[in-house]
Parts: structure tokens; C-alpha cells; sequence
């Protein structure tokens, strides 16, 4: 052993010294740090940042629908020439509404969300010193870093950003004349998607690759935290899914740039038909939502993961129905690869394919009521502290159900015909995963914000950030159901042209203060988190009493995570308020023979030996029992 | 001794061994979605490829399955710590490799000026033929560049440990290029009509 690694040090030396030399540079420690944790705040800081600026961009577009006559003239201060006499021009309105749906879906609730998760907690929860390639997770930071510069100087052309929808559907997004967004705006936002899936995949084999064969003596699958199975989980599905984006978009670059005709055909511009024949815009739809579809997973899955944590811990109760749980993201994950199709309902698709699409589509509301009950049920009865971190991660169930059941609306083909491209589908979404994942990424941050800046962010900012927020949101997007009902599209720069959606204006109105109430509700937050960071109070080791193997980290950072040996488990993470126990936690490195007084027969199902020395133990507590 | 376990744990081969594994994967779905793209295409609208495939991908064929025989030879020797043998197949198989890059391009000179078989063509199964070898070739590259680590690697004193793993990193790379350029390469064929 001991020669073996001798050997294995000498190695070292000659062949990886950029990742093992000790040097604390300032550069490798604060900018190309190798450090999964400095890794972490990396994709949390940026996810934050890049967070306001797509809310920021959001308000801007919701101004122009709730005063869709008035000037103001700052907007022309601010933006210039996107913004002739202080009103939005329809052209930047299609620029914002893309970005902010990009910046959303892929940079901060992807990215920001597993960036940041997978990093701090992957290797501290499971018990490794860091990820299988810390310089592969390294560029996997760098990547998106650049991916998020690129997309944002998209600002700085002077047509504008790319403006096709996040979805850059062809032929707008095929052809570079087709709009002012489909030109150099439209580039850059394919470069930086690019880099931004190289980033994922570099992430995402990473996570996977961690999970699988890095796990310390004594955590199997079943003893790992539901945190580490959504984040699993979310890498095999990017893992799975982004390649097929990456096939879709270097067919749309072939388009755009070297005269193909994948996905164009029969295209008049300006009166002069293009050379385009036979192809068929239809098809990248497929390739699109193929990863489109599992991407909305891959945002909520690892939202799910963290308010499992958040909902356990501060009931001090286990988790209802871990396994379910853990078999219902599965099933999530499955199914999620067979369902792209109920976003193409209204494309001329087959009707019975689409009665197929329908049929998997609604068959995901069985795992998502299995977690959503398992929430609830582990609630019930629990001894609640209503940390901020719970209050989001209650939040996050509570918009998960009030979004998720118009899914059950929207998933139907029939009714999808009416309710296609209106608001009712907006609301749909940005319940079910824009306000349901980001208050699990909320619950995230608020939860292991001590392990990851070693204090404490204040409570009661959090309370204020959390109940503006929570009731700013219902008040943005429940009154879109019902415009969406009557039929109001989405991506429509003013509904005043509209003589029977003229009435709608009041609403919008009010959605757009509700939405500026939000937004300055996270200025609260930014505050808290600045704050905290340098002058917040100085954390325990455990503040939350929680059983999770992060926690038996020391407070300081080191490099390898645990000075010495790494714990080992024992036990699975969930064992709060067990009966028998002296305190409400047992920490998954405590093991049975330690607890005599609080194990159960089903504590020992794969272990022969310590049934017998727990048979023993009981049988000789009742003999004590009849001396007496 | 503490500090050296932790080396142990840093170093990980198996799981970095098993990254290049995923890595894998992910590009068997990047050729899938391409292939699922072509049967979508010449399915859905009627677009038959109708091009007999240029004789030279049946060169290109066989000169990449030899580079895999030559790799293999590389990893035997590696193995029996022959560093001489083992360097000169690998420089076989890059040359192998480099002129299966070589002939693709002749294969698509031929397509392009001979055959009059456009990349940018209103028929776009036909396109389909360029991406997919094109695809490859990027592949390739970075295939060669593995192979590259790897033989510039016995230069360099290392243990024999590093070198087993870079040479398992590279055969696992590239005898997938070598299986998945025959898969693609049969896909067209069945196609071709």
C-alpha cells in the first residue's frame, strides 16, 4: 500500500502538476480556481448577476404593454436608438422578450441553478474531495462565463440582439435578412449557445462521472441526499439531450451561413423568392424540443432536489416516501424524452401522433403528484421552522401545483389548439418553472449560504424578500390565464390594434407594477447577499441541525473538503426526530452502534449482523425491564 | 501518508476514464440527432438521396479500421511496457488517421466537382452527406489530438500507470470514431437510393 502511493506521489510531480501543486496563487485561488466551492459561488455570482439583468429587461418589455402609447423619455436615454422618443420600437420588444427568456431558461436556471448546486454539493454531500476532472469543471465555468459576455454584447449591435424567440424557430432565425434580430444579433446568440453547451456537457460528464465513482465507504445510491439524485438525474439528462440542440442549431448555421436548405423552402423576401427548396422548418422544431422538452426538466428537477433538502431538514421529519421520490424523478427523467411533441401540436401534426404526445404528457402528472403529495405529506405534522430557506421551498411546491395543473390543460391537444402561443401558456410556465425553480434556487442559496460564505444571511430581509416576491409573482402571472383564455397571444408588442383585447390594457397595467414590486423586492435580497457575505453573522458548523455529510466539513474551506479521513456513512440522511433518540437529527456519519436506543428492526434489512446485535440489545433491555 | 491518500483521490483515472465514456455518449446522440434529421428529411417529403457514394469512402473505410488494428498492436505493447513498438504503431495509426482525414476530403472533391453533388443543394438528404462525414472530421481531429497526447507521452518518462490510462483514453476515443464512421458510412449506403 504504502509503496503504491509513494508511486502514485511521484506521479504527481511529473505529470499534473498544474493540479496538484499547492502554489495559492492569487489567480488560482480566486479566478481559474480548481475548487468545486469556488467554483460554485462562480456560477452563483454570475447567475445572480446575469438573474437582474434578464428581470431587468423583463420590466423594460412590460412597460411598453401596460403604457403601449405613452413616451418615457429615460427608455431613449437608456437605450438610444432601440428606443426612438422614448417608446420601445417593436424590434427591440422581440429583442427583449428573447433574451430575457434566454438569459432565464439556459443561464440562470440551468447554469446558475445546477452550475451552482452541483458544484458545492455534488462532492461534499456524497463525500469526495472534488469533482472527476477539477480543470474540466474548471473550463466548464469559463465556458458559460464567456457564453454569457458574448450573449449580453449582443446589446452592443447595432441591429439588436437576436429576436426570433428563445426558440430561434427558422425561417426568421435562418435567414440573416429576415429581421433586424436575424442578423449579427443572431450569430452571436448561436456562438454563445455553442459555448454554453460545451459548458453544460463539460459540467454535466463531470457530475455524473462524480456521483457514480466517487462516492466515499458507505454511501450507496440509496444513502445519497435527494439533492444529489435531482442533480444526477439533471446531468444525465443534459447529458442526453444538449447533443441533440447541438445537431438542430449547426444545421441552422449550416442555413444561415453556406446556403442549405434544411430548414427553408418556398421564402419570398421583399417581394424576391430565394433559392431555398425542399426543406422543412418543421424539423428543427423536432430537434429543438427534443432537448427542449428535457430542458424544462433540467431546470425544475434540481429546484425539486433542494426544497426536498430544505422541506426534511426544517420539519425534522424524514422525508415522506424517499424511494417515491427518488422513482419519480426517475420516471420524470424518462418520460421526459417522449413528450416533445405537445409543443408542436398545431404544426399539422398527425392527430393520432399527437393523441400519443398527449398520452405521455399527461402520464407526467402522476410522478409530479407523487413528489407534490410527498412535500406535503412530509409537512404534515412536522416540527416547522419557518427559516427563509423553508418559506422558498414551500413556496416552490406551492407554485409547482398552481402551475403544474394548467399543464393538464395545456398537455391536451384538443384544448392546446385554442390555448397555443397565448398567455395562458405564459402563466403556464413561468409558474410551473420559472417561479417554482428559481424558489428552489432561493431556498438553495438561503439554505447553504453558511457553507458556502461561512455566515448567515439575514432573516429578516429574507422574510421581506420572501413574501414580496412569493405574492408578486402570483399577482404577475395568475391574471395572464385569463387573458390567455380569451385568447390574447404572446409576443405581441401592443394589443391596442386589437379591437377585443383592447380591455386587457388594465390588467396590464397592473401586472406591470406587480412586476416592478417584485423586481425592487430583490433588490432586498441583493442587499442581504452582498451584505452577508462580508459582515453577515459568522455561521456554526451545523446551523441548521442538519444530518447531510456537507456539514461535518469544517467551517473554513480547505482544499479536499475534510482534513482528514473522509467520513464514512452509515446511515441514510433523513433520520430526524427518530424516536428513541436523544436530539432530532442523527447525522449520516453516526453509526447504529451508537444509537442503540432509537433503531428499528427495518434499520438492519441488508445487515444480518446487526439485526442479531440489535436482537440482542432489545432482548436484554426487556429482561432489565422484568428484573425491575 | 495522509497527503498521499488524498493524492490518490485527486488522481481518479477510473472516473476520468469513465468521463470520456459519457463523452461518448453524448456524441452517439449528436449523431443520432443527425440521423434522426436525415430520416425526418428524406421521410417526411419525399427527398430520396439518390447519389452512389464515391468510391473513395470505401478506401477511407479501410484505412481507418487499419488504424485501429495498429492501435490495438500500440495498446499490446503498452502493456508488455515494449515503449518502442508501442510508439512506433501509434505513429502508424496517426498517419493512418491522417490520411483517412485526407481522403474524406478527396471523397468530397470528388462528390463536389466530378459528381456535381452540392453541400448547399435544394435536395437537403444531400447535404446530409457532408455533415455527417464533416461532423466525423471534427471528431477526427480531436481524435488525432488524443493520439498525439498519447504518443508524446512516451518521450517523456512517465509511470507506466499514466501511460496505460492515456493509451486506454485514446483507443476507447478512437476505435468509436473507427465504429462510428462505419455506422455512418453503411447508413448511407442503405440510403443511397
Amino acid at each position: 500500500m504504502s509503496t503504491l502511493a509513494v508511486h502514485d506521489h511521484g506521479v504527481v510531480h511529473h505529470e499534473d502538476g498544474h493540479e496538484h501543486h499547492h502554489k495559492a496563487t492569487f489567480l488560482n485561488t480566486y479566478v481559474f480556481s480548481q475548487d468545486h466551492k469556488y467554483i460554485a459561488k462562480q456560477f452563483l455570482v454570475t447567475g445572480i448577476i446575469m438573474a437582474f439583468i434578464a428581470m431587468s429587461l423583463s420590466i423594460l418589455f412590460r412597460i411598453q404593454l401596460a403604457y403601449p402609447d405613452k413616451s418615457f423619455p429615460f427608455l431613449e436615454t437608456l437605450l438610444g436608438h432601440f428606443a426612438p422618443g422614448g417608446r420601445l420600437s417593436p424590434d427591440f420588444y422581440m429583442s427583449l422578450v428573447t433574451i430575457h427568456g434566454t438569459i432565464m431558461v439556459f443561464f440562470v436556471l440551468t447554469a446558475g441553478l445546477s452550475g451552482t448546486f452541483a458544484n458545492l454539493l455534488i462532492p461534499l454531500q456524497i463525500g469526495a474531495r472534488d469533482m472527476a476532472s477539477p480543470f474540466v469543471n474548471m473550463l466548464s465555468y469559463w465556458f458559460f462565463f464567456i457564453a454569457s459576455l458574448i450573449m449580453l454584447s449582443s446589446f452592443l449591435v447595432q441591429k439588436g440582439p437576436a429576436s426570433g424567440g428563445w426558440t430561434i424557430y427558422p425561417p426568421l432565425s435562418a435567414l440573416p435578412k429576415a429581421m433586424p434580430g436575424s442578423g449579427m444579433g443572431m450569430t452571436l446568440w448561436l456562438i454563445s449557445m455553442t459555448l454554453f453547451i460545451a459548458s453544460q456537457l463539460m459540467g454535466g460528464i463531470n457530475y455524473i462521472s462524480t456521483v457514480l465513482n466517487m462516492r466515499t465507504k458507505g454511501m450507496d445510491l440509496w444513502k445519497m441526499p435527494l439533492t444529489v439524485w435531482a442533480l444526477f438525474l439533471t446531468a444525465v439528462l443534459g447529458v442526453l439531450s444538449f447533443p441533440v440542440l447541438v445537431a438542430g442549431v449547426v444545421l441552422l448555421i449550416f442555413d444561415r451561413s453556406f446556403g442549405t436548405s434544411f430548414y427553408l423552402s418556398d421564402i419570398v423576401l421583399g417581394g424576391v423568392p430565394q433559392p431555398y427548396e425542399g426543406g422543412s422548418p418543421i424539423l428543427f422544431q423536432h430537434l429543438f424540443w427534443f432537448l427542449g422538452h428535457p430542458e424544462v426538466y433540467i431546470v425544475i428537477m434540481p429546484a425539486m432536489g433542494l426544497s426536498s433538502e430544505v422541506l426534511a431538514v426544517n420539519s425534522r421529519k424524514p422525508i415522506f416516501g424517499y424511494h417515491a421520490m427518488v422513482y419519480s424523478l426517475i420516471g420524470i427523467s424518462v418520460l421526459s424524452f417522449i413528450v416533445w411533441g405537445h409543443h408542436m401540436f398545431v404544426t399539422g401534426m398527425n392527430p393520432f401522433l399527437g393523441g400519443v404526445f398527449m398520452i405521455t404528457t399527461l402520464i407526467i402528472a402522476v410522478p409530479s403528484a407523487v413528489k407534490t403529495f410527498n412535500w406535503l405529506a412530509t409537512l404534515w405534522r412536522g416540527n416547522i421552522r419557518f427559516t427563509p430557506a423553508m418559506l422558498f421551498a414551500i413556496g416552490m411546491v406551492s407554485f409547482f401545483i398552481s402551475g403544474g395543473l394548467t399543464g393538464i390543460f395545456l398537455g391536451n391537444a384538443a384544448l392546446d389548439i385554442n390555448l397555443h402561443d397565448t398567455y395562458f401558456v405564459i402563466a403556464h410556465f413561468h409558474l410551473v418553472m420559472g417561479s417554482a425553480a428559481i424558489f428552489g434556487m432561493l431556498a438553495g442559496v438561503y439554505h447553504w449560504f453558511p457553507k458556502m460564505y461561512r455566515r448567515m444571511m439575514d432573516e429578516r430581509l429574507g422574510y421581506l424578500h420572501f413574501w414580496l416576491t412569493f405574492i408578486g409573482a402570483y399577482l404577475v402571472f395568475f391574471p395572464m390565464h385569463f387573458m390567455g383564455l380569451d385568447g390574447v397571444p404572446r409576443r405581441y408588442y401592443a394589443f391596442t390594434e386589437f379591437e377585443s383585447m383592447k380591455r386587457w390594457l388594465t390588467v396590464n397595467v397592473f401586472v406591470t407594477w406587480s412586476a416592478i414590486m417584485a423586481g425592487i423586492a430583490q433588490l432586498a435580497f441583493a442587499f442581504n447577499f452582498v451584505y452577508s457575505i462580508f459582515w453577515g453573522k459568522k455561521t456554526v458548523q451545523n446551523p441548521w441541525n442538519a444530518n447531510t455529510l456537507e456539514w461535518t466539513a469544517p467551517i473554513e474551506h480547505i482544499h479536499g473538503n475534510w482534513a482528514g479521513e473522509i467520513p464514512t456513512v452509515y446511515r441514510w440522511p433523513y433520520d430526524y426526530s427518530k424516536p428513541g433518540h436523544d436530539e432530532d437529527f442523527i447525522p449520516q456519519t453516526v453509526p447504529f452502534s451508537q444509537t442503540m436506543s432509537s433503531n428499528l428492526p427495518h434499520d438492519f434489512e441488508d445487515n444480518p449482523g446487526g439485526l442479531e446485535e440489535y436482537t440482542k440489545w432489545t432482548n436484554a433491555q426487556k429482561a432489565n425491564e422484568a428484573v425491575k | 501518508m495522509m497527503a498521499q491518500i488524498q493524492q490518490e483521490d485527486k488522481l481518479n483515472l477510473g472516473a476520468k476514464k469513465f468521463s470520456m465514456w459519457i463523452f461518448i455518449f453524448t456524441s452517439v446522440l449528436l449523431f443520432s440527432g443527425f440521423i434522426s434529421a436525415f430520416i425526418v428529411y428524406s421521410g417526411g417529403r419525399g427527398h430520396a438521396l439518390q447519389v452512389i457514394m464515391p468510391e473513395a469512402f470505401r478506401y477511407s473505410t479501410f484505412v481507418i479500421i487499419f488504424s485501429s488494428v495498429t492501435l490495438h498492436l500500440a495498446s499490446k505493447a503498452a502493456k508488455t511496457l515494449q515503449i518502442g513498438k508501442q510508439r512506433m504503431y501509434l505513429w502508424f495509426t496517426i498517419i493512418l488517421g491522417v490520411a483517412f482525414f485526407a481522403i474524406q476530403i478527396y471523397a468530397w472533391y470528388v462528390l463536389a466537382f466530378k459528381m456535381q453533388i452540392f453541400f448547399s443543394n435544394p435536395n437537403a438528404s444531400r447535404s446530409f452527406i457532408y455533415v455527417f462525414s464533416g461532423v466525423h472530421l471534427a471528431h477526427v481531429i480531436a481524435g488525432l489530438l488524443v493520439l498525439l497526447n498519447a504518443v508524446f507521452a512516451t518521450y517523456r518518462n512517465i509511470p507506466q500507470v499514466r501511460n496505460i490510462f492515456k493509451m486506454e483514453m485514446a483507443s476507447i476515443f478512437w476505435h468509436f470514431l473507427d465504429i462510428m464512421w462505419i455506422c455512418l458510412y453503411v447508413f448511407l449506403l442503405l440510403n443511397q437510393n
